[in-house]
């Protein structure tokens, strides 16, 4: 027993340090002040910092990425709340069926459905890149939607629901006045969750993006093509601020086990 | 079904059908229709040695990635569920951080590592190790490893809700009729987180099989894989039909792998909770 847990703390650490010191090695080269990265740095600067903000492809990136990670998140709450309303309360013929309906778009993969899309609706139809681009972003949003939430609406006690209806409000304003607020933890979670991913997608978006419509990560995809220096750290660091603060968020309001 | 169920669940519906499913179906259908016979298009596909050798380094990268992450997973996985209070909190930061984080910035981290100028032949020619810097980057390990720092956290992550629930009771039961701890583990511990098993693999599997920005990143031109191949296919050479078909075959062994493995995976447990109960 004893030499069992010594094994496994000894690789569950080592694990760790590897899961780590790659991001420790990003953070420490943002503030290297040669051009060339390189590591241990040489150095000290906060230049590459104020690169960053010199970069238009970045600046409206992270614009453009915040908001379509907030619609997207947004919208597939909107559509999913009442689809899983539905699917817990009600006797649905086929059920499963359904419910694999919704958990459709994470059946296939992220690159062939940005495929598809930027064919049908952008080629086909000439639907505007962004309207493609937050369809395609719905589409991923939507299965952890449903998930978190039917987690959430299995947990809440429906006798406090006919109790609101007893006591005379009608289905609509028990609905948000009681069924909402009892699931708030979950529709966080799911916001939470859908937001990153919206945010860090790179496979739909990649067919999704062009000259007019810049996002965060296939900016960096693009920077990184043809310039290897500390402002790709630079950003890199940002995005793990805002990873950290969607965490802190996530701990405090919900725990993070909700996330996973 | 009433009225009101059926409009609750339209909207939803409609997106999926409209958005998804008939975007999919136009993807789909003229890789058929478009060729001479019906299965000309795949055919032509499946008759290039250049593709056979994409699909054969998508696969083996993604088995790979697998088998590295349940190797390294396990006993990570085992360790952290034994822990408790703030340290078992602290690891899940370290575990979760990196899942949420741009998968740009950890493929970033490892060109910094794996580079001809990088963190590793850096230190190998400081330490005379060797003269000339090692070929890392570019190459199906470069892919191979950026796969597992990307999904390792996500087999970690399953693993653990699936050791959490174990009753130690039975395993000190084993210790206690004399049970050697390697027995202990492979005989009474791995069946019964089967489940966890099958559930980070199937999640690791298919998140390898369809990665795009690693193989991008770490992988450069030389290392395609089907991901790759589409983007190339689609994006750059403006090819349709032949992207169309690169996307069925990875959508199609996707799905294949995830029905497979779930139905084996859904057998072994029934299996297991019969020999619990007999």
């Amino acid at each position: 027993m004893k030499s069992k847990i010594r094994f496994s703390s000894v690789i569950g650490f080592i694990v760790l340090l590897l899961l780590i010191l790659p991001l420790m090695i990003v953070i420490i080269t943002s503030f290297g002040s040669e051009t060339a990265i390189s590591f241990p740095i040489k150095g000290f600067t906060l230049n590459w910092y104020h690169n960053v903000f010199q970069q238009p492809d970045f600046v409206e990136g992270m614009k453009m990425s915040f908001i379509v990670a907030i619609l997207a998140a947004t919208i597939a709450l909107l559509i999913g709340i009442p689809a899983v309303y539905a699917l817990t309360h009600f006797q649905i013929h086929h059920k499963s069926w359904f419910q694999n309906i919704f958990l459709n778009p994470a059946l296939i993969p992220e690159i062939v459905i940005g495929f598809a899309l930027y064919q049908t609706l952008v080629i086909s139809f000439g639907l505007p890149l962004f309207l493609s681009l937050l369809v395609g972003h719905c589409l991923l949003c939507l299965p952890y939607v449903i998930r978190l939430l039917t987690a959430g609406m299995m947990d809440f006690d429906n006798r406090i629901e006919e109790a609101a209806w007893m006591v005379g409000y009608n289905k609509i304003v028990t609905f948000f006045k009681v069924v909402i607020p009892n699931i708030k933890q979950s529709i966080l979670a799911a916001f939470i969750l859908s937001f990153i991913t919206s945010f860090n997608n790179i496979p739909i978006t990649l067919f999704m993006n062009g000259p007019s419509l810049n996002m965060l990560p296939t900016s960096i995809l693009n920077y990184l093509e043809n310039n290897y220096d500390p402002t790709v750290s630079a950003v890199s660091v940002i995005l793990m601020l805002i990873t950290a603060a969607l965490m802190m968020i996530a701990e405090k309001y919900l725990g993070l086990n909700k996330l996973t | 079904m009433k009225r009101s169920t059926t409009l609750l669940l339209l909207p939803g519906l409609l997106i999926i059908i409209i958005l998804l499913i008939y975007p999919a179906l136009r993807m789909f259908i003229p890789t058929f229709t478009s060729g001479n016979s019906l299965f000309e298009n795949y055919r032509l596909f499946f008759s290039s040695s250049n593709n056979l050798k994409v699909i054969y380094r998508t696969l083996m990268i993604a088995v790979a990635t697998t088998l590295v992450t349940l190797g390294l997973g396990l006993p990570t996985a085992y360790w952290i569920s034994r822990l408790n209070g703030n340290w078992r909190k602290l690891v899940s930061i370290i575990v979760l951080f990196p899942i949420l984080t741009n998968a740009v910035v950890r493929n970033f981290a490892w060109i910094m590592i794996l580079g001809k100028n990088g963190v590793i032949n850096n230190f190998l020619m400081k330490i005379h190790l060797i003269d000339t810097p090692l070929t890392l980057l570019y190459t199906n390990l470069a892919i191979i490893i950026g796969a597992v720092y990307l999904f390792l956290p996500i087999m970690i992550t399953s693993l653990v809700s699936s050791f959490s629930q174990l009753n130690s009771e039975i395993e000190e039961a084993a210790e206690v009729l004399g049970a050697r701890p390697v027995v202990v583990f492979f005989k009474v511990i791995l069946p019964q987180v089967s489940l966890g098993i099958f559930t980070g693999s199937i999640l690791v599997f298919v998140g390898a099989l369809t990665a795009y920005t690693t193989p991008q990143l770490l992988g450069g031109n030389k290392n395609m894989v089907l991901a790759t191949l589409l983007q190339q296919q689609s994006i750059t050479l403006g090819n349709w039909t032949s992207a169309s078909v690169i996307a069925i075959v990875l959508t199609v062994i996707a799905v294949v792998t995830m029905f497979v493995l779930n139905k084996v995976s859904k057998m072994l447990d029934r299996r297991n909770n019969l020999e619990i109960k007999n």
